[in-house]
């Protein structure tokens, strides 16, 4: 099976740490994964602006990538969202019947990451060893566009020594929503520190998400409120080995 | 009186006021989250929930995409039973068409049967230029109305007012109560001083005005659905009876009507059933209204209905459970939005019945939404509203790409034109990301200030995931 990384414009710049855990955690469980260099950006920031023709030039770039790979992975569940959902929507307003065609190949196969090690490799326990008491929030385009179900906390569950404690009001929306944070910033801003008292009231050390977006927004927060809570994607605590050894 | 939406400011500058109402943001957090957990758990009694969903939105869908043949059959059906049908395309059309009917009788003061579609007409307004009262018989809708205010949720329209803050409006408006002076904020006494107000209304309006929930086209049959059974008093009590009724509201039968009877109540009160359930087919003679008018409405249905993605927001049957699980609105409540009609629905709504590209605060409702999916989660009729923002927010760009044709690009144009620029290859990426320092980069661009009133910037790290795997060649050296 040939399986990409899809690492998305916003690890990439932000949160490199994430993308080699991914490779860390896959390598580890004997996945050879490759990271096309051609990749950029899914294209959902154009899209869910309303910038449409805006999208289609990363989304050339992303077909371009991505062509030819059996499985395509990303640690996040808006851009395997963007994907699935969005990319026929941006093909077809191109006119371009080749790329309408080439995402009919690509979408389909891009899984968010804890949907391709449970259903793809068929893994719930990883061999992954962290010991904290963490809380977990199900971030809404895992949780409503993809459907990730209880994926992710069953893959933390079985994490040794981790302690996964319930996020009160858990599924409600961080308040990120992309260029949301920004033009509608108060609004974004009242949600995000909800969020951020109900993760502070779980007594945890450790929030953990499937987004690194929505882990900046909250993370933004509570580091703002010096709530000595770290925030940490998924891919970070599932490469945790008893060895340490995060990173390749 | 100050009831009108007209003139609102954008989406965000609404909410910035909105969120800085203290009272108005405990008010909502508690409404919302009570109707909330009740809908979600009469909900869960239902075994067959997602196949009524789905029946809901495919009936709604077929009779739809042939409107056109329910509604003459709605016509026929109505009008044999003897009932004046007529046609208004827009908002003014329709008001003329009521006030001509009560001018016709001598009346200047109506009673009405909650409804929204004679909000969004601004009839009650329309009617007292004309010096006709019309008087809200609904316990919220007459606070709304006593305190010169606007109604800030579909179902629960006063939910921004709390006791102290009613009890003072029914001292200084409320007419004919014996002993103002005497009224507490105890609900029960509230209720027994409108039920006063409203029981001389009741008994003296010669004429009642009511929406519709549903009209079956195959009986010619009007539908309403309330809780309190002042509906029921305004349908029955008048001689005169005005429906004003949107053309979307046809359902082709009984049996499409059964499926809608289920899902409502429990999408929107959070009840099993609701109290009064009332359906009228034109004129019985003898009994009731002895004239019965019904004013079908486009107001900008017909455009709405012409959108290929958005035409799916004309399934809505008002229930408001959007608005109760949308986390944008628990925060900043309904008035923000400019409408009569609020939240989710709203911010698809009003865009679709108006157009885009003429108007800042519709063009601004599309973005009033983080995208999270909760009201698509709840709705009985499964529309899809986030893809509807979606394609909506294009419609707005593509509308002032147009416009601004030869003319200076905005902000937010520039920005996404040159992230596209920027991610049209991974070689062009990367060299934005070593030249640019792209993170920070980024966060310059969309508006540092924003972000970081109250959130940090993570710090940009010293390479980018692209140059660690060609350095390392995949960390493998
Ligand atoms: S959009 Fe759906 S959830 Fe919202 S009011 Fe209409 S029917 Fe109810």
């Amino acid at each position: 099976m040939r399986v990409a990384l899809m690492v998305t414009c916003i690890n990439d710049a932000l949160f490199p740490d994430v993308g080699k855990a991914c490779v860390t955690l896959l390598r580890r469980l004997g996945v050879e994964v490759d990271f096309p260099d051609a990749q950029t950006c899914c294209g959902q920031p154009m899209v869910n602006t309303g910038y449409l023709d805006e999208a289609i030039a990363p989304l050339r770039s992303f077909v371009k990538a991505f062509e030819g790979y059996d499985a395509i992975v990303t640690p996040s569940g808006s851009c395997a969202g963007s994907a699935r959902h969005q990319h026929g929507m941006v093909a077809r307003r191109s006119g371009d019947p080749e790329l309408v065609a080439a995402v009919e190949r690509t979408a389909p196969r891009t899984y968010e990451l804890s949907e391709f090690l449970v259903d793809v490799l068929g893994v719930t326990d990883v061999g992954a060893c962290f010991p904290h008491r963490v809380t977990y929030h199900p971030t809404c385009h895992s949780l409503r566009m993809l459907g990730v179900g209880d994926r992710p906390t069953t893959l933390l569950r079985a994490v040794r020594g981790l302690d996964l404690v319930e996020l009160p009001r858990a599924e409600e929306c961080c308040g990120f929503g992309g260029t949301f944070a920004v033009k509608n910033s108060d609004t974004s801003v009242a949600m995000v520190s909800d969020k951020a008292r109900h993760v502070r009231e779980t007594g945890a050390e450790v929030l953990v998400a499937g987004d690194s977006s929505c882990l900046m927004n909250i993370g933004g927060a509570l580091s703002r409120q010096q709530a000595g809570i770290r925030v940490m994607h998924l891919a970070e605590v599932l490469a945790q080995t008893a060895t340490g050894g995060g990173q390749s | 009186m100050t009831s009108t939406f007209v003139g609102m400011p954008k989406f965000p500058v609404a909410a910035r006021e909105a969120l800085a109402n203290t009272q108005l943001r405990s008010n909502l957090a508690h409404a919302t989250a009570t109707i909330r957990d009740k809908r979600a758990r009469v909900v869960a009694e239902v075994d067959n929930w997602e196949e009524l969903r789905l029946s809901g939105a495919a009936i709604k869908d077929a009779a739809l995409a042939s409107l056109d043949q329910h509604l003459v059959r709605l016509e026929a059906r109505l009008t044999a039973a003897g009932a004046e049908v007529r046609w208004a395309r827009d908002a003014d059309e329709a008001c003329t068409i009521v006030a001509e009917v009560a001018q016709r009788h001598g009346i200047d003061e109506v009673v009405k049967v909650k409804s929204m579609v004679t909000q969004e007409i601004g009839l009650n307004e329309a009617l007292q230029e004309q010096g006709i009262s019309a008087w809200e018989t609904d316990l919220a809708e007459l606070i709304v109305q006593l305190g010169d205010d606007l109604p800030s949720h579909i179902l629960v329209p006063a939910i921004h007012r709390n006791r102290a803050e009613i009890l003072e409006i029914f001292q200084r408006r409320m007419q004919g109560l014996a002993s103002p002076e005497e009224l507490t904020d105890d609900p029960a006494v509230l209720a027994g001083a409108a039920r006063e107000h409203l029981r001389q209304k009741f008994l003296t309006a010669r004429m009642a005005v009511s929406g519709a929930n549903f009209a079956v086209a195959e009986t010619g049959t009007l539908v309403v659905v309330e809780s309190e059974g002042n509906g029921r008093m305004c349908l029955t009590l008048p001689e005169v009876l005005v429906s004003v009724v949107g053309i979307e509201k046809v359902v082709p039968t009984w049996e499409d009507l059964d499926v809608f009877l289920r899902l409502l109540p429990r999408s929107s009160t959070g009840e099993r059933m609701n109290p009064y359930t009332s359906t009228w087919t034109g004129v019985t003679p003898g009994d009731g209204p002895q004239e019965v008018v019904v004013v079908l409405l486009d107001n900008g249905r017909t455009r709405a209905l012409a959108d290929q993605v958005g035409r799916q927001a004309l399934r809505c049957i008002r229930c408001s459970a959007c608005l109760n699980s949308c986390p944008v609105y628990e925060r900043v409540g309904g008035h923000a939005y400019g409408s009569v009609y609020p939240g989710p629905i709203g911010a698809i709504l009003n865009p679709l019945l108006k157009g885009v590209g003429v108007d800042e605060q519709v063009d601004s409702l599309p973005y009033a939404s983080s995208l999270c999916g909760a009201c698509f989660e709840v709705c009985p009729v499964r529309i899809d509203i986030p893809s509807v923002l979606v394609d909506l927010r294009a419609q707005v760009v593509d509308a002032h790409r147009a416009k601004r044709w030869g003319g200076v690009p905005s902000m937010q144009t520039v920005a996404m034109k040159g992230a596209a620029a920027t991610f049209r290859s991974g070689r062009r990426l990367r060299l934005a990301e070593r030249f640019a320092r792209l993170g920070t980069g980024i966060a310059a661009r969309v508006g540092a200030r924003a972000w970081t009133g109250s959130r940090d910037l993570p710090r940009a790290p010293r390479e980018s995931f692209r140059a660690w795997w060609r350095r390392t060649d995949g960390g493998t050296r």
